[in-house]
């Protein structure tokens, strides 16, 4: 060929093309790849008025709440209230929901929130509801998906640090609370320094009514006091087992970051929960003196109570010889991660080089041969090399949790390194992996964690944002990001803020239960004592220095909207029933000097605040919601006479006091 | 039996379709109902498409002063007799009666079904109208006229920030059915007649 002026110039720009062509598509591999250079934008960008194909929700760790958010859009739907007092909807101060908040330590208005786990059938998740711990005064709560409010907490007597909490069981037979602090128990006045074989870990197996959801602490076992710091239920061939991460196998009492990291491995805790229900269904077990709360909500009197139990069932390992089981695990494991199929048991070890993976089938060869290496305060430790499936080599640095999708494949997040690994259950080889902004903490699959997980989307929740926002002083809400798994490589689609601390988040498909959720509450239903379904049950009543007032709110007043006859000391309740039955229109009630939050009342609900007047005076009261076009209408008075006056009780709408 | 007579007996049952379905439906949209507020009018009754829909039409009207939606008005006593009636009359001459007694029952069923449409214009326009003189919100028309909300008798309209529709539902087309069924029947019974006469 002959090179001409023209050819090599053809040649030049033909080589420049290609260059470049192979520079973009490297770049798209990494993080600088911008929404612009390929359709990214598309696949977040949901239309208004058009819905999310994703709920996410994200626990707010110290925030006590779980948020709700949208995929692919990373919009926040709501904030749910769950251990923490919620002054924009009164939960924790309203005094139908104060109940909610009680504990063996009286009244708590915070928790740390932990992790969220959606209820399931078969493995499956059924969308009914979603049970997360709180990890300080140790509580587990039920959210109701129909109504996306709080309606059960369940305290933890005998635990601490409510940290290997709250999963559940491929038909929600349980929902189990580990102990993450071992303490005595019962709690004792004893030296710090004699920790070691005197304290305990309990893992609680709390029953769920399948009809009713309702939570029952069903037995605690007693375990050695290690640090039971999360936890995993089997699945499908290892349903009727459980098994638990454990760290401070050494029993330190102090500097645990060096003296609970001294063994070479720790243990993963395989706990024959089956084998203990018939244990404990046989009469089985200890009854324990304790003190704990159960507060259930009722959504047909729109009241919480709160009652005191007094003993709780507990079982000690050796009651039960062939139930419980340690898998050695490297270095001080975090996450415990079972795969779909159940086989597979994945620890990270925290300050492991490697994801060490277990086998179940392994395990139960191993413990029918008993080829055990030992026991640990009487429970058998299995040889490490036993029940071993494998491991991911030096897949990154820090390991903590993994979810799967449902393609054979483990997502597995790595704190230190900052970034997601995708590999292969089985082959154990490394897939892929995409960095995380910054220090990543759990990852969410929606179903990641059943028998049916649905691989389109993985989010990412860090603990460290820097710079990815516009700074917003010195404390910034922590980052999330998006991927699409649903091709051999994960594609990053999204960065949004979540609020608080997300620990865990349990996703699903929104067709799942967003047709299902509640609209109203039907007033005919509403049996709250104090209720006023009509003008006609409107009443103020007087007891004591107590008073009672059943007041109706609709658009655009409330009834009364004057009364007269309070006196100073008098302690008022005001009973708010929203007359209205349509959907998302809520009336607020607030009144000057009201010593607690605001009511925000659903149609065809009641909530009560209460109110002790210190002044003389006539007060207003008004909604606090923009309910109508007569929203600033929405007012009344309340007079307040002197402790000793005269003046006589009496309301009215509509007309003046006589 | 004659076919014209079999077709008159179907025709005199028909309307009953009324005491099964509603007669007639007022739709109301706006942006802030995605789905729209609804009323079905039945021949004994007004009812919710969904749940709490004439409540909240009643709270909605009550800006602008219109009254409450009754529970009742008179005519849910009146129009199931006068159906009941017609369909006596419809079978009796269904058995017995002549042809022409078709067409007699088809212009007194027209006459008493525009009567029930004007009554139910008069109803719906006093609706509209006889305004709460303590309204909320009075609006008046270019003219200067205080505005009413008289939904349309039949059709769309603008309403404000609402759009309203009006139509008939499944016992109306029964009761034209039946209607139109003895028209079809006096002819049927006309062309047996004259087939008789040129025999």
């Amino acid at each position: 060929m002959k090179i001409t002026m023209k050819n090599l110039l053809k040649l030049i720009i033909a080589t420049l093309v290609v260059l470049v062509a192979f520079t973009s598509c490297n770049n798209s591999n990494s993080s600088t790849s911008g929404a612009l250079s390929s359709n990214v934008a598309e696949r977040v960008y949901v239309p208004p008025g058009q819905h999310d194909s994703h709920y996410a929700f994200i626990s707010g760790g110290y925030s006590g709440n779980v948020t709700v958010y949208g995929l692919p859009s990373g919009r926040m739907f709501k904030e749910i209230p769950v251990f923490s007092q919620f002054p924009t909807s009164g939960y924790g101060y309203s005094e139908e929901t104060k109940p909610l908040l009680n504990t063996s330590y009286g009244f708590i208005p915070w928790d740390d929130a932990h992790h969220p786990d959606i209820s399931q059938t078969n493995g499956e998740i059924d969308g009914r509801y979603i049970f997360v711990n709180g990890n300080n005064t140790p509580r587990i709560a039920k959210i109701d998906l129909l109504t996306f409010e709080t309606t059960e907490i369940i305290e933890i007597p005998n635990s601490a640090g409510n940290h290997s909490s709250s999963y559940v069981t491929d038909n929600t037979e349980y929902v189990v609370a580990g102990t993450r602090f071992a303490v005595p128990v019962p709690q004792k006045d004893m030296a710090i320094k004699d920790y070691k074989g005197n304290f305990k870990g309990t893992l609680s197996f709390i029953k769920v009514d399948s009809e009713d959801g309702g939570m029952e602490i069903k037995f605690q076992i007693l375990m050695p006091g290690f640090d039971y710091d999360k936890a995993h239920p089997g699945r499908g061939k290892s349903h009727g087992w459980f098994f638990f991460t454990t760290y401070n196998t050494e029993e330190a009492s102090t500097l645990l970051e060096v003296n609970a990291s001294q063994n070479d491995k720790d243990f993963v805790a395989a706990v024959n929960w089956k084998m203990i229900e018939e244990y404990v269904n046989n009469g089985g077990g200890k009854m324990m003196p304790t003190n704990y709360a159960h507060n259930v909500y009722d959504e047909s009197t729109h009241t919480a109570t709160s009652t005191m139990k007094k003993e709780v069932r507990v079982i000690d390992p050796s009651e039960v010889p062939g139930a419980l089981y340690f898998l050695p695990m490297p270095k001080s494991p975090h996450g415990c991660d079972v795969d779909p199929t159940g086989e597979y048991i994945v620890g990270s070890g925290k300050l492991s080089a490697n994801v060490t993976v277990h086998s179940f089938t392994k395990m139960l060869d191993a413990i029918k041969n008993e080829k055990f290496s030992g026991d640990a305060y009487g429970i058998p430790i299995l040889n490490f090399e036993d029940v071993l499936a494998g491991a991911v080599e030096q897949p990154g640095l820090g390991p903590l949790h993994t979810e799967f999708d449902d393609r054979g494949n483990a997502y597995t997040t790595f704190f230190i390194s900052s970034e997601v690994v995708k590999w292969k259950l089985g082959t154990w080889e490394v897939l892929d992996r995409q960095p995380t902004f910054y220090s990543v903490g759990h990852l969410t699959i929606a179903g990641g964690n059943s028998r049916k997980p649905d691989g389109k989307y993985m989010f990412a929740m860090n603990k460290i944002t820097k710079d990815r926002y516009l700074p917003t002083g010195p404390e910034l809400e922590h980052s999330a990001q998006l991927y699409d798994i649903s091709g051999d490589k994960m594609e990053l689609l999204l960065d949004f803020p979540t609020h608080g601390e997300p620990h865990y988040a349990a996703a699903m498909r929104a067709d799942i239960i967003k047709e299902r959720s509640k609209k109203i509450y039907k007033l005919e239903e509403n049996n709250h004592a104090y209720v006023a379904k009509t003008d006609d049950d409107v009443k103020v009543v007087r007891n004591g220095n107590e008073v009672h007032i059943s007041m109706t709110t609709i658009r655009s007043h409330f009834s009364p909207d004057n009364i007269e006859g309070i006196r100073v000391g008098d302690k008022v309740y005001f009973h708010v029933t929203n007359l209205e039955q349509d959907f998302d229109v809520p009336h607020g009630f607030a009144i000057i000097g009201q010593n607690t939050s605001e009511l925000l009342i659903m149609p065809g609900q009641t909530k009560t605040s209460v109110w002790e007047p210190k002044q003389v005076g006539v007060w207003p009261f008004y909604c606090t919601d923009f309910c109508s076009a007569l929203h600033q209408e929405m007012q009344g008075y309340v007079r307040v006479s002197a402790a000793n006056a005269n003046t006589p009780l009496k309301w009215s709408l509509g007309e003046d006091i006589e | 039996m004659k076919r014209s007579n079999i077709i008159m007996l179907i025709a005199a049952l028909l309307p009953l379709g009324l005491f099964l379905f509603p007669l007639w439906r007022i739709t109301l949209e706006a942006p802030q109902y995605p789905i729209p507020l609804a009323m079905n009018i039945h021949i004994n009754d007004f009812s919710d498409v969904h749940p709490h829909d004439i409540k909240n039409i009643n709270l909605m009207n009550h800006y602008v002063g219109m009254k409450y939606i009754p529970d009742a008005i008179p005519e849910f006593k009146i129009f199931p007799v006068g159906i009941i009636i017609t369909t006596i009359i419809g079978l009796i001459i269904a058995f017995k009666g002549s042809y022409k007694w078709f067409l007699y029952w088809f212009i007194l069923m027209i006459i008493l079904s525009s009567a029930g449409l004007y009554d139910f214009y008069i109803w719906e326009h006093d609706y509209g109208h006889d305004l709460d003189p303590k309204a909320i919100m009075k609006f008046t028309n270019p003219d200067g006229t205080v505005m009413g909300f008289q939904p349309p008798l039949f059709g769309s309209k603008d309403i404000l920030n609402f759009t309203a529709h009006s139509y008939p539902r499944l016992g109306a087309f029964f009761l034209a059915l039946g209607i139109g069924g003895s028209l079809l029947a006096y002819f049927a019974g006309n062309k047996i007649h004259k087939k008789t006469l040129s025999m």
